[in-house]
C-alpha cells in the first residue's frame, strides 16, 4: 500500500538525539501514540517526509519519567498531554503543561493500567 | 486579476424566490425513504432455528435471544440498525424495513415469542445399509 | 501593561458543531492567547476495541463521526487487511473511491454552509446544504443510510452498485456541477465575504509545516500535502490535481476546499468509467496478528488508524489519529493576535471535528 513502514526501537535516553535527527532532516510530526501491551506501555512516535513513514519506539513502565519534545516539535504538546492525562505517563518539560486538564473524564488515567482492573462500580 | 463583484448572491436568491421548496412538510407528508434505506429490523418468527447468531453478532448488544423461553427480544433504542444481523442470519428470517421505528417515551424491550417448530425427519429405511 | 481578562469560548456557542472550550485571553479586543480544552464528547472508543469481535468493530468505528464517517470505516478495513494480507477485488475498492469521493463532498458542503453561517450570510447556508440533500440523496440510494453508510466490511464492500445506476449517477454530476459553481462563485467572489476573511488568521507556510498542520490547513498556506497521492486503494490509477494556495488566511483555506469540490466530482467521473465488473468481496478466515497504520486522506486531514492484533479474535489496540487533533496547535497560534470578533471564523476555518478528535 504505502511501502514499508519502518519501526526502529530505541532506549529512553536517545530518544531526544534521534528527534533531532528527524527534526534536521525536516520531517513533520504525525503523531504520538500509546498503547499499553501486558504490563508496559509502548510509545511510538511518527515522522513522515514526502509520504515515507518511520517510527520510533520506546517502552516504558508506568513510572518512568519521558523527556517532552516539544522543545523541537511545538506541535507535540497535544499529543504529551493527552498521553498523561488518558494512561498517566509522566512527561517532564511540557512547552504547554495542562496538568491533567485537558481532557476531562470521569475517571482519572482511564487507560492505564492500574484503571484496567477495576470492576464497573469501583472507583480509583 | 482578481474581479470584485457585489450581490454575487442575486442570481441564486431570485431562482429560489421562483422555484419550489427544497423543504418536506414533515411529519404531514411522509419522509423520503429509498428501497434500500435502513428503518428497523423485522422478524418472520415462523422461521427462526434460535441459533443466536444475531446475539452475538450486534455491535450494540441490542438483541436476546432465549432459546429455552423460545423468545426473541431487541431494544429498539439500542440497535442502531446497522444490517449485521440482516446479513449473518444463517436461515434468513431478519428483514429490513424502510421505516424507521416511531418515538417512545419509556424505554422497553419488544419481546417476539418464536413459532418455528422442527420438521421431524423420516425414519432412515433400512435398505441404504448393505 | 495592559490589564488582561479571561473569556470563556464555547463549549456551547451557536457557530461549533462540536462542543470544545477555549479559554481567550484578552487585551482590550486583541486576542492575546488561546488555552484549549476537550472532553466532552469522550465515548471511549478505544477502550471498546477489546470488548468487540474485530469484524464488528468497522460497525463502530464508523461511528466515530457523523460527518466524515465512512473514511473511517474503510481505513479500518484497509489496516486489518493489510495486517492479514488479504487482496481486496479492483471493483470494490472503485466502489470505496466513489462513496469516499462523494463523503468528501458532502463534508465540505456542510462546511461551507456553517462557515457562510459563522459570518451571519444565512441565505448562503441554507443554499449550501441544499445542494448537499442531492449528494445525500445518492448516497441513500447506494446504501441505505445518510450519514452512516455501513457498507464497507473486511475483505470488501458489503453493497454493489449497477452499471445502470452508475451512469446515472454520472449524468446527474453535471446538473451538481453547474449548482456547486454558483455557489463557490459567491464565496470566493463576493465582496462582503472577502472583507470577512481576507488577512484574518494568518498561518504562514513554515508554521504550517513544523506545528503539524494536515489537510486544507495546511494546503491553505501552501503546503503540498494530500495523503491520496500515495496511491492507496484505487487512487494510483486515477489522476487528480493537488490544490494549495498560497496566502495562509481563511480567504485560502476556503478557496481550497471550494476547488476540492471540483477535484471531486472529476475523480468520481474518472471512476465510474473505468471501474471494472467482478466480485466485490473476498472470503475472511483467520485473526489478525501484526500491527499496521493506515493512513488515508480525509476531507479534514490525514487520518492514521494504528492497529495492533495478537492472533486472538479481539484486538489489542486501535488508535484513531483524527486531522483536528493535530489541527489544533497551529489553531493555537492563529488565535494569537486576532481580534475577539474574529475568532468563531477563525475555529471554525480548520474545520473542527471533535466527536472524531476524542473517540
Amino acid at each position: 500500500m504505502t511501502g514499508i513502514q519502518e519501526i526502529v526501537p530505541v532506549e529512553v535516553g536517545n530518544l531526544i538525539g534521534k528527534v533531532e535527527e528527524f527534526r534536521d532532516g525536516d520531517y513533520r510530526l504525525v503523531q504520538i501514540n500509546c498503547s499499553k501491551v501486558g504490563d508496559v506501555y509502548e510509545i511510538n512516535y511518527s515522522f513522515d517526509k514526502d509520504y515515507v513513514f518511520r517510527n520510533l519506539r520506546i517502552t516504558v513502565t508506568a513510572d518512568t519519567e519521558i523527556p517532552s519534545i516539544s522543545g523541537m516539535y511545538w506541535g507535540a504538546f497535544i499529543y504529551e498531554n493527552e498521553m498523561h492525562d488518558l494512561f498517566g505517563i509522566q512527561v517532564k518539560g511540557m512547552n504547554i503543561d495542562f496538568k491533567g486538564h485537558l481532557f476531562t473524564t470521569a475517571v482519572k488515567f482511564p487507560f492505564s493500567i492500574a484503571s484496567s482492573t477495576l470492576t464497573k462500580d469501583e472507583k480509583p | 486579476m482578481i474581479r470584485v463583484a457585489y450581490f454575487e448572491m442575486t442570481k441564486t436568491a431570485i431562482k429560489t424566490l421562483l422555484s419550489t421548496p427544497a423543504t418536506i412538510l414533515y411529519p404531514a407528508q411522509p419522509a423520503k425513504k429509498t428501497a434500500l434505506s435502513r428503518g428497523h429490523v423485522t422478524i418472520d418468527e415462523s422461521r427462526c432455528i434460535s441459533c443466536g447468531t444475531c446475539q452475538r453478532k450486534c455491535p450494540s448488544q441490542a438483541i436476546v435471544v432465549s432459546k429455552e423461553a423460545k423468545t426473541w427480544q431487541i431494544d429498539r433504542l439500542r440497535c442502531v440498525v446497522c444490517n449485521s444481523c440482516v446479513d449473518t442470519c444463517p436461515v434468513k428470517c431478519l428483514f429490513m424495513d424502510t421505516q424507521y421505528s416511531s418515538p417512545v417515551i419509556a424505554r422497553s424491550v419488544e419481546v417476539i415469542a418464536i413459532t418455528y417448530v422442527k420438521p421431524v425427519k423420516p425414519e432412515k429405511k433400512d435398505e441404504a445399509s448393505a | 501593561m495592559t490589564k488582561q481578562i479571561i473569556v470563556p469560548f464555547g463549549p456551547q456557542h451557536p457557530v461549533l458543531p462540536e462542543p470544545i472550550h477555549l479559554d481567550l485571553v484578552l487585551e482590550d479586543e486583541r486576542v492575546v492567547d488561546a488555552i484549549p480544552s476537550i472532553g466532552y464528547i469522550h465515548r471511549g472508543f478505544e477502550k471498546l476495541v477489546e470488548k468487540r469481535e474485530y469484524p464488528e468493530y468497522v460497525y463502530i468505528a464508523e461511528r466515530t463521526c457523523g460527518i466524515c464517517s465512512f473514511i473511517h470505516g474503510a481505513t479500518y478495513c484497509q489496516g486489518i487487511e493489510q495486517i492479514m494480507n488479504l487482496d481486496v477485488p479492483e471493483r470494490a475498492q472503485y466502489l470505496r473511491v466513489i462513496w469516499s469521493e462523494y463523503s468528501r463532498m458532502h463534508s465540505h458542503l456542510l462546511w461551507m454552509g456553517l462557515f457562510a453561517d459563522s459570518f451571519g450570510f444565512e441565505n448562503l447556508f441554507m443554499n449550501a446544504f441544499r445542494i448537499r440533500e442531492r449528494i445525500l440523496d445518492v448516497m441513500e440510494q447506494t446504501t441505505g443510510g445518510r450519514v452512516i453508510q455501513g457498507s464497507c466490511k473486511i475483505g470488501g464492500v458489503r453493497r454493489d452498485i449497477s452499471n445502470e445506476k452508475l451512469d446515472e449517477m454520472h449524468r446527474d454530476l453535471d446538473s451538481i456541477e453547474r449548482e456547486i459553481r454558483d455557489l463557490t462563485t459567491v464565496f470566493l467572489q463576493d465582496d462582503s465575504i472577502k472583507h470577512r476573511l481576507r488577512n484574518v488568521g494568518r498561518l504562514s507556510k513554515e508554521d504550517a509545516y513544523h506545528l503539524g498542520a494536515s489537510g486544507p490547513t495546511a494546503r491553505g498556506s501552501g503546503v503540498a500535502i494530500d495523503l491520496r497521492k500515495t496511491g492507496y486503494g484505487a487512487y494510483g490509477k486515477l489522476s487528480f490535481q493537488l490544490v494549495t494556495d498560497s496566502c495562509g488566511d481563511c480567504y485560502g483555506r476556503c478557496a481550497v476546499r471550494a476547488k476540492e469540490l471540483f477535484t471531486s466530482i472529476d475523480l468520481i467521473r474518472q471512476a465510474t468509467q473505468k471501474i471494472p465488473d467482478g466480485p466485490i468481496d473476498i472470503k475472511v478466515t483467520g485473526v489478525p496478528n501484526g500491527e499496521f497504520f493506515a493512513r488515508a486522506e480525509q476531507p479534514r486531514g490525514e487520518l492514521v488508524h494504528y492497529i495492533k492484533g495478537n492472533g486472538t479474535k479481539f484486538l489489542v489496540r486501535s488508535r484513531i489519529r483524527t486531522p483536528t487533533l493535530t489541527n489544533i496547535p497551529p489553531l493555537v497560534r492563529m488565535l494569537q493576535g486576532c481580534e475577539l470578533a474574529d475568532v468563531p471564523v477563525i475555529v471554525l476555518s480548520i474545520d473542527p471535528c471533535i466527536s472524531c478528535t476524542e473517540r
